[in-house]
């Protein structure tokens, strides 16, 4: 069993004027997932994180940070120990980029030499090539390029958790696909416990192993995207992941996840298939195929516009099974 | 032409005089300066914890500022004695409007945002003044500082009437002696430095700007500077 | 304690002379101030009319506003000569630009798009001055009228050196005579004076304006 890095237990926080911002909220992180919280403004999902980096203080209940209740650990020390990135204004304009990743080591009494090294190796993972960009002021940069700047100073000190304030909040659609996915082949290489706030359910359920779905100061649901998805707890959550719930799914499922492998064309290539194949994944153009990561959406988007009743699901140049319509309805949970 | 040639000549013959006393202008605006800037920041700073206690100190550097110069130096030669210290401790004074004002105002501007993510990445307090808030505020302490030089370099002059010494010797004496070249003369040496002292730190808050990346329109000079540093 | 005492029994010992010195401080100060008045604001409603004197107004100004007041003093007698008359020019000279400034930039800072509403609605550009814009820019032009009048309250000590008498006479003289009584009986009601003013003034600013930020109260320098 993975052990948890952070434990809350019946957490209140409750304002001096009286509001309730969180209310005995308990829930667990496992050591190096992303937990996505979510859910309309004002409902608490930032307050949750402010509790964790103590910018705001709990009422009642306890949090363990690796097992250590965080009462109990110095302010200071535990937040150096904790990447937090907020929306973009959340850099330093009046430093270069350097010395904006490089502000957690220099708090830490880094050498100067371990800092600069440290700087230029963030860079580069972040994809800013360090002698183009150490210089520069964040307000030289694009949207996409201050936010990655964000995340490599977040990563500086190689924290063991991160918190990240709806991150890709202030950027046009594009770019923000663009970083998730960027965000998430960096995760895999540096896997961090990662908290992400995001008013955004299709960001939630791209980026989180598990997700808390927020309604009022209190978690409605605490599960895994699929979970959400197929199984929503109550009205309040299937109607937050909207009306167009089963394309979600669709975009969610790969087609790997629903294949038929038992078709007799899988193993074979795609040259060796040649004309003698399964004729429901051809049209006048020939074969229609989705690579085995692509998500169901693609599949169903391609048998749709090519007229036929199903594809070819391939790894390279390998057929590894099929997919067709039946397959799709049958996985989608409205059919089961 | 011919109207400036007994002023030029006059400035020829008087050259060492009033270099000496341009120096010993200098001088003055230098130490009222050490003394006001350390108290006006640090009063600045610890006024931004708190509102209220602010706005109640910048309303008394107001107060003090309105009080007329000559009146000042009046009520202070019975407790000070005449010379320079009656004249410092009022320039010290009159300094601290600008430098407090903007010190609060410049701080205050920092965006939540930014002292709030100082504070998530684990900065004390002092580090978040440190790193965020006084760099961030620099340029409009620096501006305030240039308003500060500018009222001190005038009442300097005034200062002269009590022994302080400096370039408003030279013009009372002027006034006195009914000598219109020593007083042309010496008031335009006198507005001559107060706009070289307020065009050189107008540059100085230029560059701060610059360093601090942000976007301006820059003086000739700033430029210069600046593709030089850059 | 005793100074103190003894500075107003001067005063009373010499109520004559202090009211007259009073009268003549008052009265250079408020004919300056209205002669300023009368030429920096139509100086300054032109400049927001066109482009060019705005940039050159601006452009004097705020050289102008660098060069010490003992400097315009000293520099009016050679020209004026001494008495009451050049107190007036150098008072009036020092008192222009703030109002000028403040006219200008009260007039360019009412919001473009109540302007282009009031243009929307047919009036013309006179109209919009007369009945949209001045209105608006009030706060801010007697804002600049009551720096211009704290600030010569001051210089009207100095004007004393060139002759225009006022409370400058008694400080002057006590300090070249080492009579302090004499000097705080000139001081001190002139400090008074100042602050007295400018904080009636401030209130008549401050229910002109609405809503104004704390420590945003404007400059008046020190002369």
């Amino acid at each position: 069993m993975t052990s948890t890095i952070i434990d809350f237990e019946n957490v209140t926080k409750e304002y001096p004027d009286g509001t309730v911002a969180i209310e005995d909220i308990s829930f667990s992180v496992e050591e190096g997932t992303t937990t996505v919280f979510v859910g309309p403004s004002g409902c608490g999902k930032t307050t949750t994180m402010k509790l964790v980096n103590r910018l705001e203080e709990l009422t009642s209940g306890k949090i363990y940070y690796d097992g250590q209740e965080i009462r109990s650990l110095d302010k200071i020390d535990l937040r150096r120990n904790i990447g937090y990135v907020i929306q973009e204004i959340g850099l330093f304009d009046h430093m270069t980029v350097a010395e904006n990743v490089g502000m957690v080591p220099t708090l830490l009494e880094w050498d100067r030499a371990r800092i600069d090294d440290r700087v230029d190796e963030l860079l580069d993972l972040m994809d800013l090539p360090a002698e183009t960009y150490r210089d520069q002021h964040p307000m030289e940069l694009s949207g996409g390029q201050r936010q990655r700047v964000g995340v490599a100073r977040a990563l500086a000190a190689d924290p063991d958790v991160m918190l990240m304030d709806e991150p890709f909040g202030a950027l046009d659609p594009i770019t923000r696909e663009k970083l998730q996915d960027e965000f998430l082949e960096i995760q895999a290489q540096i896997d961090k416990t990662i908290l992400f706030v995001t008013h955004d359910i299709d960001e939630a359920l791209k980026m989180g192993d598990k997700i808390a779905i927020y309604r009022n100061g209190q978690i409605v649901q605490y599960d895994t995207p699929k979970e959400i998805l197929t199984n929503p707890a109550n009205d309040f959550v299937r109607e937050f992941i909207g009306s167009d719930r089963l394309i979600k799914e669709l975009k969610f499922m790969t087609a790997g996840d629903v294949m038929d492998e038992t078709a007799d064309v899988t193993g074979k290539t795609l040259s060796e298939l040649g004309a003698a194949g399964v004729e429901f994944a051809r049209n006048g153009q020939g074969y229609l195929t989705v690579e085995r990561s692509e998500t169901t959406h693609v599949a169903l988007m391609k048998i749709y516009e090519g007229h036929v009743e199903g594809v070819l699901v391939t790894e390279g140049e390998e057929v590894v099974g099929t997919v067709t319509e039946a397959d799709l309805k049958r996985n989608l949970s409205e059919g089961r | 032409m011919q109207l400036s040639v007994p002023y030029v000549s006059f400035f020829v013959e008087r050259f060492d005089e009033i270099l000496a006393l341009t120096v010993e202008h200098v001088e003055i605006i230098a130490v009222a300066m050490g003394l006001a800037i350390p108290i006006g920041v640090t009063v600045g700073v610890l006024i931004s914890f708190n509102e209220r206690v602010a706005s109640t100190v910048i309303w008394l550097t107001g107060i003090m500022m309105t009080i007329p110069s000559i009146a000042l130096f009046g009520l202070l030669i019975p407790v000070l004695g005449i010379g320079s210290p009656p004249v410092i401790f009022a320039l010290v004074m009159y300094s601290q409007l600008p430098i407090v004002r903007n010190t609060y105002t410049g701080i205050s501007q920092v965006a939540d945002a930014q002292t709030e993510v100082g504070e998530g990445m684990g900065m004390t307090r002092k580090q978040r003044l440190r790193y965020v808030q006084l760099p961030i505020a620099l340029p409009v302490i620096m501006a305030g500082l240039r308003n500060a030089v500018i009222i001190i370099v005038g009442v300097a002059a005034i200062g002269a009437f009590i022994g302080a010494g400096g370039l408003g010797d030279l013009i009372f004496k002027g006034i006195r002696l009914q000598n219109m070249n020593m007083i042309v003369v010496t008031t335009v040496v006198l507005s001559l430095l107060a706009l070289t002292l307020d065009y050189g730190l107008g540059v100085v808050e230029q560059l701060l700007r610059l360093h601090n990346g942000e976007e301006i329109e820059r003086a000739k000079l700033t430029h210069a500077i600046w593709s030089v540093i850059a | 304690m005793s100074l103190l005492v003894e500075s107003i029994q001067y005063l009373f010992d010499n109520f004559e002379t202090f009211l007259q010195l009073l009268q003549e401080h008052v009265f250079l100060v408020v004919v300056a101030e209205v002669a300023a008045v009368l030429v920096a604001l139509p100086v300054g409603i032109l400049a927001t009319r066109n482009d060019a004197v705005k940039r050159y107004a601006l452009r004097v100004g705020n050289v102008f506003h660098t060069i010490p007041p003992l400097a315009v003093i000293a520099l009016v007698f050679p020209f004026v000569g001494i008495g009451m008359k050049s107190g007036f020019v150098a008072l009036w000279a020092y008192g222009l630009l703030p109002i000028l400034i403040n006219t200008i930039t009260g007039i360019e800072e009412v919001d473009e798009s109540t302007v282009e509403a009031a243009r929307g609605v047919g009036m013309t550009e006179n109209q919009i001055l007369k009945s949209v814009q001045l209105p608006l820019a009030v706060p801010v032009i007697f804002a600049g009228i009551r720096t211009s009048t704290i600030i010569n309250v001051g210089n009207g000590y100095l004007a004393f050196f060139i002759g225009a008498g006022g409370l400058g006479d008694w400080v002057v003289t006590g300090i070249a005579l080492f009579n302090n009584p004499q000097i705080l009986a000139g001081a001190i009601p002139g400090a008074l004076l100042a602050i007295g003013l400018d904080l009636a003034l401030g209130r008549v600013e401050n229910r002109l304006r609405t809503g104004d930020e704390p420590g945003q109260r404007s400059t008046t320098a020190a002369a």
